[in-house]
């Protein structure tokens, strides 16, 4: 227990995963605007917009979320400068929010559009027959019933989310969890164990509430069909 | 919580163990090197101007280094087999007798020394800057504000927030050639390792001309050739790098390795002298 | 697609409002992509020597096939393993025997919420200052972590397979005179497995994403080898776009390999999926296909 106790004064494991969760926060609210655009864009009748949305998503969606977050780094800022403001270091974590948020937004949209698939076809004809026009019949039948649909892989992206946070390493974003926990293992090779353990425990303890949370909430709102 | 931490270790190591077993299994694949013909070298294959695979050819002062070694204890260089030795695994090849020797911009050090033997020196480096031409950095001191690009987890970097310049701006990539990409850029105002290993970056033909060390290492890196712990090679080993200093082949690959960037090593370490035996 | 009657035909002012909403659609794109693009040029990345690299025969022959080798060897493995992983865990936590199920629910359930890459960095020095495996340590790292993880992804989708069966098969199974383990083994596995053939190659997606982490602890796959390659040559960034492209060329292939299969198998018969479950065939993310809406099995599919 007591080399327990000295990873944590040792290693500052509680500010390591609190930046995971502050990336997690702000790529969230990012993914889900941008996830619920491409949404719409993608169930739009509109040709062009369907296809910027389906493009992105199989682009995004596809490529590793490694190289996404690198690019953010070298070419976005390194090459063209692109500067998100907040100072050097701030400006780094800005772009791994960025990346994530960009890599998950094509998980949010994918979650909508399956939420809104639940919903059957007789719901949108009901309502139109009843005469409904296309926004009431949206705000009040669709959309509630889509976003009960929604909930379970909503909560699975915002899971990912938290573990893929890790990634923001490679974007020089050196004090989240697996960059500080490099630095442990390297500084302590005698107890790598209970280090990984540490951190890995880290994470169960947020993860599992959001699952959690995300069932329950799911059973709550369940549309019996 | 409590048993639920004992309750994890255990599988983890559970799981870890059985992991073992086959990796353990593959990784006799590659050993057995030691007497036969050939010869087994570790370098590293992705540090240019010092070890860097370029097709089926090695490049680089290591490679060098290490085939001259080799020629002096009387391997042909078709005898050579190059290996790769990442940073991590260098005291481990040597513990199994993966490889006869490792010549990988390989510091010796006395942890290291627990473990494995050198020869050597063969090269003393020191932790350097790389700057643009011109950017008016002459020493580490002038980096108060400024940015500075290595590698994630090194320690370099931080030696040089801690020591020299407490308001640098410190970046941290997963490889140099990443940091140098950034200072093309412009977003970067200088990488630091040590010094060889950027200067053979900067003498890159794509490179070429842009970029300059500043020149004043503040540290020493003394760089052995790695054996396993107990080798009978290290009195021969010095022995040819004595003569590889003393018949200017030394000097010329590390020209050749570096042209163009007006690096010149640090005169009062370099050439060193082969003299370390443990 | 139930997303179709949302929306009414639209007539001639409508139809007017999307040629005009078209318009400047493609406008904003052709902006985005120009700002990009020029961007790009004025710094001397759009120069055609640091692109015709990637044209040469040696380019590809010496670093970037000896990648993609590496990182397809690493993901196969990690699939293989993956699936014997899942096999025992899965069917662990479908066992009555209460130690037995609770193990293998705690192990799934901590790998599934444990970081790939944490694990990655974990077993990479555990593997070769600990367990002293020295040659390929970095790739066995990446397996190691694809396979904890993948595996409890396959555990819990061998898990719903199974229970998404209908009952009929337990119930003729021990009618035949099958016990319960009997039954599991030679009726409800193998009927899940092949309900979960669309979900495991799109897990390969993931996996072979996720191998690209492998490049933080220089395992030597495509990113890892994209990467040696371009630092002599100053072109990294090329490097990176060339390497995402053939990333995404793969994983398209994959997950539209698995759409064919998930319609080939929905195509054979009712028995696969649960009334109700249909108006989610022809969505692209494959595991909702397995496990639509019903509690944690489909979770963490998103990497």
């Amino acid at each position: 227990m007591d080399t327990f106790i000295s990873i944590f004064t040792e290693f500052d494991v509680a500010g390591a995963l609190w930046v995971n969760i502050k990336l997690t926060f702000f790529a969230a609210i990012g993914a889900t605007v941008l996830g619920t655009i491409l949404a719409m864009m993608r169930i739009s009748p509109v040709a062009s917009f369907a296809a910027i949305g389906t493009s992105y998503v199989n682009i995004i969606r596809n490529t590793p979320l490694t190289i996404i977050i690198l690019f953010g780094v070298l070419a976005l800022n390194g090459q063209l400068g692109l500067d998100l403001g907040g100072g050097f270091q701030q400006n780094f974590f800005r772009l791994a929010v960025m990346g994530l948020a960009i890599y998950h937004a094509a998980f949010v949209c994918e979650s909508i559009r399956s939420g809104v698939n639940t919903v059957p076809q007789g719901q949108a004809e009901a309502a139109r027959a009843i005469g409904l026009a296309f926004m009431p019949a949206a705000r009040m039948i669709i959309l509630p019933q889509a976003f009960r649909g929604a909930i379970v892989p909503l909560g699975n992206v915002l899971i990912a989310l938290i573990k893929n946070s890790t990634v923001a390493a490679v974007g020089s974003v050196s004090v989240e969890a697996s960059a500080t926990m490099g630095n442990a293992l390297d500084a302590r090779g005698d107890i790598v164990l209970p280090i990984f353990l540490a951190f890995a425990a880290g994470f169960v303890i947020i993860v599992i509430p959001v699952g959690l949370l995300t069932t329950w909430l799911s059973k709550k709102l369940a549309v019996s069909q | 919580m409590r048993k639920t931490h004992y309750a994890m270790a255990a599988m983890a190591a559970a799981a870890a163990l059985t992991l073992t077993a086959c990796g353990g299994g593959s990784g006799d694949d590659g050993g057995g090197g030691g007497d036969g013909d050939k010869v087994k070298i570790g370098i590293k294959f992705d540090q240019p101007g010092l070890g860097f695979k370029d097709g089926d050819d090695y490049k680089g002062f290591d490679v060098d280094v290490a085939k001259y070694v080799a020629n002096e204890l009387g391997y042909d260089e078709g005898d050579i087999d190059f290996v790769s030795a990442p940073s991590a695994n260098r005291e481990t090849m040597l513990q199994n007798n993966q490889v006869d020797m490792i010549v990988a911009t390989y510091s010796i050090t006395d942890d290291r020394e627990k473990v494995v033997d050198f020869a050597g020196p063969y090269f003393i480096a020191g932790q350097d800057l790389l700057v643009k031409k011109d950017s008016g950095i002459t020493s580490p001191e002038d980096l108060n504000g400024k940015n500075l690009c290595s590698v994630t987890g090194s320690t370099s970097a931080r030696k040089v927030k801690d020591k020299y310049a407490k308001k640098v701006n410190l970046q941290e990539l997963p490889g140099y050639a990443e940091c140098v990409t950034q200072m093309e850029g412009g977003t970067i105002d200088a990488v630091t390792t040590d010094d060889i290993i950027l200067a053979g970056l900067a003498a890159q033909p794509a490179y070429q001309g842009k970029f300059e060390l500043v020149g004043k290492p503040f540290s020493e890196e003394i760089y052995g050739i790695g054996l396993p712990k107990g080798s009978d090679q290290c009195e021969d080993i010095n022995k040819a790098i004595a003569k590889m200093i003393d018949s200017g082949d030394w000097k010329k690959s590390l020209d050749a390795n570096t042209e163009g960037t007006g690096y010149e090593p640090n005169a009062k370490v370099n050439p060193p002298t082969p003299d370390h035996c443990s | 697609m139930s997303a179709s009657v949302l929306f009414d035909t639209p007539g001639p002012k409508a139809r007017r409002n999307i040629i005009l909403i078209n318009i400047l659609g493609a406008v904003v794109i052709v902006a985005v992509l120009w700002w990009t693009i020029s961007g790009l040029a004025a710094k001397g990345q759009m120069a055609p020597g640091k692109w015709d690299d990637f044209l040469e025969a040696n380019t590809w022959v010496d670093y970037l096939l000896p990648g993609l080798a590496n990182t397809l060897k690493a993901a196969a493995l990690a699939i293989v393993g993956s699936v014997v992983f899942g096999l025992i865990f899965g069917i662990g936590r479908l066992s009555k025997n209460k130690l037995i199920n609770v193990f293998c629910s705690i192990i799934v359930e901590f790998f599934r919420s444990v970081p790939v890459l944490l694990m990655i960095v974990f077993f990479n020095i555990f593997f070769s200052r600990n367990l002293q495996i020295s040659s390929d340590s970095a790739m066995w790292a990446v397996v190691a972590a694809l396979v904890f993880y993948n595996g409890s992804v396959v555990a819990e989708l061998i898990r719903s397979g199974v229970r998404n069966l209908p009952k009929g098969q337990r119930e003729a199974g021990t009618a035949i005179g099958l016990t319960t383990g009997q039954c599991l083994r030679a009726v409800e596995i193998p009927q899940a497995l092949v309900a979960m053939l669309p979900a495991l190659i799109s897990q390969f997606v993931v996996i072979l994403k996720d191998s690209a982490l492998g490049y933080i602890i220089s395992f030597n796959e495509l990113l890892f080898y994209g990467r040696t390659y371009s630092s002599p040559n100053g072109n990294v960034l090329q490097a990176l776009i060339v390497v995402a492209a053939v990333f995404i060329i793969i994983n398209f292939a994959l997950s539209k390999l698995a759409t064919i299969v998930s319609r080939r198998l929905s195509s054979r018969g009712e028995t696969k999926t649960k009334p109700g479950a249909r108006a989610l065939v022809g969505a692209p993310a494959g595991l909702d296909d397995v496990e639509p809406g019903g509690g944690a099995g489909g979770r963490n599919q998103n990497r």
